[in-house]
């Protein structure tokens, strides 16, 4: 980047002066890289992100639980679309990124490898990994990045009706039968340590940390956030009178936070490359759907076209 | 073949009596699914009583790198603005 003294020098000002960096802008090539990794992988998990809730749509409680659970998977849809959107700003395409994703070389969040057993799930997503999401969202409207920020904007106003409509099945699922109540249980015990894991690696051992921080894309650090994550988590669950499955959690007054247990990252390092219990289905799902609509974007484009043809003669 | 469709920017007035606001794009192919499309994408809750789509391509943009020297006639233009000039304190409604 020694190419562009000035350029550079500019760049670096403006992101210090905590201005935004607009498409045409000038940008370096790492931070444009970065940017590029991170907007898809973040378009990707929310697409990603409808297809372990999909699985309840048709199996939903009540018709308004059905409702609510088909406007929250059509909103992912839209955040998914508004990510794209924002990363070909950078100039990379539609079809390189789903490329990417279905040959394997671009992540989603590995959240969405497990699955989702009991309906239960369905509130433990909305809580706990909508609960994540926001933790990680909230800061990223300030993200350096002008059309990032903006579709995060976007995301956040509507990403609050998903957490609660998580958590009030949670709270009539906690205060139901002994049997509701077990289900509860049982969907917090398989979520609560997959969505520590949400957060990411370790700071110590996360390579982008740094250079994202300096860039202003990330403005907290991963374990800041998961710390912020279990404290403001905790009193939900006790408000629900379920255990978190975590026998080392406890306040710590001198921190003024609560310390918690090990996290098993052989298993995020494992889901990451590929192995979790759904990562097979997952992309098979998605290079399905992609390959079996390729004859209804063929026919669109040649309806547009003789259209078009029809009113010029 | 390319199934990519087109590239469209979208613009909502988000009320009665405001501007268009360009709010992001979407990929269709005409403008009547890039209208049917902004409508489910952008306009889940109501954010909107009217919308544009321009194809992207159409659209022409001023040159970031030459910001300065392009906006510069308007920089040493002080008397365009009314703190340029004095009046008493004393006065009201001017």
């Amino acid at each position: 980047m020694v190419a562009h003294p000035d350029l550079q020098t500019q760049f670096d000002l403006r992101v210090a002066e905590d201005q935004r960096i607009e498409p045409k802008d000038w940008m370096p090539e790492p931070y444009r890289r970065t940017l590029v990794r991170q907007i898809s992988q973040h378009a990707h998990s929310e697409i990603v992100g409808m297809l372990p809730e999909g699985n309840w749509i048709t199996r939903a409680p009540s018709l308004r639980r059905k409702a609510v659970l088909l406007a929250k998977v059509q909103d992912e849809a839209g955040h998914g679309l508004y990510l794209y959107s924002a990363a070909e700003t950078l100039g990379t395409s539609r079809e390189q990124m789903i490329d990417d994703l279905h040959s394997g070389k671009a992540k989603y969040s590995s959240i969405f490898n497990y699955p989702t057993l009991s309906w239960a799930d369905m509130g433990a997503i909305g809580w706990l990994v909508d609960g994540a999401a926001i933790m990680n969202q909230v800061p990223l409207c300030r993200t350096s990045y002008g059309p990032y920020a903006r579709a995060m904007v976007r995301i956040c106003k509507e990403e609050s009706f998903h957490q609660r409509q998580g958590y009030e099945i949670m709270m009539t699922l906690a205060k139901g039968s002994e049997a509701q109540r077990a289900m509860a249980q049982d969907a917090l015990n398989r979520w609560w340590w997959p969505v520590l894991m949400m957060f990411g690696p370790k700071d110590d051992e996360s390579p982008n940390t740094a250079l994202s921080m300096q860039w202003k894309i990330k403005r907290f650090t991963n374990d800041e956030l998961r710390q912020k994550f279990v404290d403001a988590t905790v009193p939900q669950a006790e408000y629900l009178n379920l255990s978190i499955p975590d026998p080392d959690l406890k306040w710590n007054e001198a921190r003024g936070h609560y310390d918690f247990g090990p996290i098993n990252w052989d298993e995020f390092w494992e889901v990451v490359k590929g192995n979790g219990p759904c990562n097979r289905q997952r992309l098979e799902a998605r290079r399905k759907a992609h390959e079996e609509g390729e004859w209804v974007r063929e026919a669109a484009i040649a309806y547009a076209i003789k259209r078009k043809m029809k009113s010029e003669k | 073949m390319d199934t990519q469709w087109p590239l469209w920017e979208v613009f909502i007035r988000s009320k009665q009596g405001l501007d268009h606001k360009h709010v992001g794009s979407l990929h269709a192919a005409d403008a009547q699914m890039a209208m049917e499309n902004a409508r489910d994408v952008y306009t889940r809750r109501r954010e909107g009583v009217s919308i544009w789509v321009v194809e992207s391509k159409h659209i022409h943009a001023s040159n970031p790198d030459e910001q300065e020297s392009f906006f510069d006639p308007a920089d040493d233009k002080a008397y365009r603005h009314p703190t340029f000039y004095q009046v008493p304190d004393s006065l009201t409604h001017i």
